[in-house]
């Protein structure tokens, strides 16, 4: 068996409706389980207080965000090689979900980000490159619904995506190279030092594996759509073929 | 059963509410856009098969 195989569109749907159910089930219950424990169950930080709660969606959501990306990376650069078109619409169908993260992740940060640093933004390294992470997503998106020729548009989206990577490596590691800025550092350390306290990592990490195996199920399940739009347009396009010979 | 958020109740609570209808709407649009299309295209592959 080769991972190649999924390339075949009918092959692809029939697999990932078959592993969906049990994606569904898994990502809603690790999610639930994850921030209720979280939001009812763990203490106050003793300097932030009660806001340390939105760690459990701040920090899932951001690490999805860029690795939505690196997916659609990944994805754009499959069709580039091997032309395969599941790819490609793979990569389409990951964005909407990406750019649902990224402003999940802007929008609890800056949440967070009034009472903790006493404003709502700051023109940190962190941040901005995140915002433009969330720009590169809307112009993917907007790319790939301007132009009607869906190979053309894989192409153009792709070479979009690898512009973006930039970004998407800058925003995981600003922290770590810019010695400046508000942002903290990463909230998860193999450093026990630097780590979060047991109390809070424990449903982070199910909150992450959560917002994981979610980010999944959608891209499959958007994917399965994409196929089928793609379907109607090629049976359409057959259909008046016909009628004009 | 809810905890006490003390002064930052409307901090993590609007956190919280944000991000559960951001992700509420993905997953509504997500699967209403899924089904429409899986019946536009059940109903074109029947007309194709009837006409021929």
């Amino acid at each position: 068996m080769s991972i190649w195989e999924y390339a075949n569109p009918r092959k692809f749907l029939r697999t990932s409706e078959r592993v969906m159910p049990a994606l569904w089930v898994s990502s809603a219950l690790l999610m639930a389980v994850g921030l209720v424990w979280g939001f009812f169950f763990t203490p106050d930080d003793f300097r932030q207080g009660s806001t340390v709660k939105i760690i459990f969606l701040h920090v899932p959501a951001a690490l999805m965000a860029i690795n939505a990306w690196f997916m659609m990376l990944v994805a754009s650069l499959i069709w580039v090689i091997r032309r395969h078109h599941v790819s490609a619409l793979a990569a389409r169908a990951a964005a909407p979900v990406g750019i649902v993260m990224t402003l999940i992740a802007l929008a609890t940060g800056a949440i967070w980000g009034q009472p903790m640093w006493g404003t709502w933004w700051a023109w940190d390294p962190r941040l901005t490159s995140f915002l433009v992470l969330f720009l590169f997503y809307l112009g993917y998106i907007a790319l790939w619904e301007a132009i009607d020729d869906p190979d053309t548009a894989a192409d153009l989206t792709a070479i979009l995506c690898l512009v973006g990577t930039v970004f998407a490596v800058l925003s995981r590691y600003a922290v770590n190279f810019w010695n400046q800025g508000l942002h903290q550092g990463a909230s998860l350390s193999l450093d026990k030092k630097e780590n979060v306290a047991d109390a809070f990592s424990n449903p982070l990490y199910i909150c992450m594996i959560g917002f994981g195996l979610f980010f999944i199920a959608m891209v499959f399940y958007r994917t399965g759509t994409e196929i089928r739009a793609r379907r109607i347009k090629a049976l359409l396009a057959r259909e008046r073929q016909g009628e004009s010979a | 059963m809810m905890p006490d958020l003390g002064k930052y109740s409307d901090t993590v609570l609007a956190a919280y509410g944000a991000s559960i209808i951001l992700l509420a709407l993905l997953v509504g649009m997500t699967l209403w856009r899924g089904r429409r299309v899986r019946r536009e295209m059940d109903a074109l592959e029947q007309r194709m098969r009837r006409d021929g």
